[in-house]
């Protein structure tokens, strides 16, 4: 118990003292953890809205690999982008493996089905809302997508927050393909894996603390949001 | 405004059915270019299904819709909805949507927005949020949306059902300029009184079948089928008393 206090305590100090090591990691996890959420929801919302709106065949076989893919094992996808950018692989040529490029990759594909599988959920339920006004109006399946995802852009701000969450509380995958290498590739879910590991437990506590006053942060300022457009929007 | 002749409307043989069920059997009838015809039946009767099919929302089992004899949806004629769906933006932005996907651009899409807003006497609102309008003036802001794309023919499904006299009021008086200004209108209604003021002529259906067409005031008046008369007789004590009839 004295030990968790003693860190605890360390941890406080090393936040406030504006340790630059601390900082470091939390602007790299930042970075990548945004970068990864805002590629995913580029690709995965539109795709996520067109398997809701139209008709197609294997419309369900999709659906279910959709969700399928939620529970894709991470350390799966780091392996697989590891193979594809190590140096024998096929994009082994860029050069990129063990940088915060690879991390970004690795983690885009696994935010992407979490987005798309929530988004075609939201945009399945409004299609059904909207549907006959937009066809009145002379609106195709495909050119209503556009139209739904930006009328559900507060609900869909939930999904992108889901995956944002769910990059940077990845471990494995990025281990595999960042290597963890301080200064470079070192991020906060890596940096607590390995100082906990050595027993450095303060950096680890004092970044476990910064992940989670984030992660309450960001959700707090997405439901105040949602709630304003409520009233403002209806 | 130049445009493709679109009229007469003619439904032939029209029959749908509906997972099972047939809502709609072997409907005839013709709209023509100046026609204000109030579709009337009890609940059930295929009244919203007919005109989504006439819209071309719905494609039909058996029969065809056609417009001055061909089978192309034209793009000239609208449909307002019972419970419109507004999207999440302004009133007016409701309207430059609606204008903007039919292909009207830059100043003439604000200004026909900014036209149709007015008309429906909904310019101070131009700048709400559409969802957060009352029921009311949804629906007028719905007519405005409409009939800003200055369509030939606008089909109504039950545009003051669920609204205040007041409410209801100012709707009739929305579809009377609407057919001032040279659309048809095809409108379903519950309220006798409604048909009975804004409608020349009436459809009347009885279990997915059309049992009589007739000019309005000889419906009211002598109803040619059993149905529409005992349809009558149920609600022309209830027309009598509403403050909106």
């Amino acid at each position: 118990m004295q030990d968790i206090q003693a860190s605890l305590s360390l941890a406080l100090r090393l936040l406030a003292g504006g340790d630059r090591e601390l900082w470091g990691i939390v602007a790299l996890s930042l970075n990548v953890s945004i970068a990864s959420a805002i590629l995913a929801c580029a690709l995965g919302m539109p795709l996520g809205a067109l398997v809701a709106v139209r008709e197609f065949p294997g419309r369900r076989a999709v659906i279910v690999m959709l969700n399928a893919l939620l529970g894709l094992p991470a350390v799966v996808v780091g392996l697989l982008v590891y193979l594809l950018l190590s140096r024998a692989g096929p994009l082994g040529g860029l050069g990129i493996l063990f940088t915060p490029t690879a991390i970004v990759i690795a983690q885009t594909l696994l935010v992407l089905p979490i987005v798309a599988a929530l988004s075609r959920q939201f945009v399945e339920d409004a299609w059904g809302e909207y549907r006959e006004q937009l066809t009145s109006l002379g609106v195709s399946a495909t050119h209503a997508v556009p139209t739904l995802l930006w009328d559900l852009r507060y609900s869909l701000l939930t999904v992108a927050l889901a995956g944002f969450g769910r990059a940077a509380s990845e471990v494995g995958a990025v281990m595999i393909v960042g290597g963890n290498i301080d200064g470079v590739t070192r991020v906060m879910t890596t940096a607590i894996a390995l100082e906990t590991s050595k027993g450095d437990l303060p950096l680890a506590l004092a970044l476990g603390a910064i992940l989670i006053v984030l992660v309450i942060a960001l959700n707090a300022a997405a439901y105040a949001l949602r709630e304003w457009s409520m009233k403002r929007h209806g | 405004m130049a445009s493709a002749p679109r009229f007469p409307l003619v439904a032939r043989g029209l029959t749908v059915r509906l997972g099972g069920h047939v809502a709609l059997e072997r409907i005839d009838f013709t709209l023509d270019g100046h026609s204000r015809i109030a579709v009337l039946g009890a609940n059930g009767a295929g009244k919203s299904v007919l005109l989504r099919t006439l819209h071309g929302l719905i494609v039909p089992t058996e029969g065809e819709v056609l417009w001055a004899g061909s089978r192309a949806r034209p793009t000239d004629q609208a449909m307002v909805f019972q419970r419109p769906v507004m999207l999440r933006r302004s009133a007016l932005a409701n309207i430059e949507y609606a204008l903007a996907v039919n292909g009207v651009q830059g100043k003439e899409r604000s200004r026909r927005a900014r036209e149709a807003i007015d008309r429906v006497g909904l310019a101070a609102l131009a700048g709400r949020a559409a969802r957060v309008l009352s029921g009311g003036e949804q629906q007028r802001l719905a007519l405005a949306r409409a009939w800003s794309l200055r369509p030939r023919v606008i089909f109504l499904d039950e545009p003051t059902a669920s609204l205040d006299p007041a409410a209801a009021g100012e709707i009739e008086r929305v579809i009377g300029e609407i057919h001032a200004s040279g659309t048809a209108i095809v409108i379903t209604t519950h309220h006798l009184g409604l048909a009975r003021r804004v409608a020349d002529e009436i459809v009347f259906l009885h279990q997915g079948r059309l049992t009589e067409q007739s000019p309005a005031d000889r419906f009211f008046t002598v109803p040619r089928s059993p149905e529409a008369a005992r349809f009558l007789q149920g609600e022309l004590p209830w027309t009598t008393t509403s403050p909106a009839s």
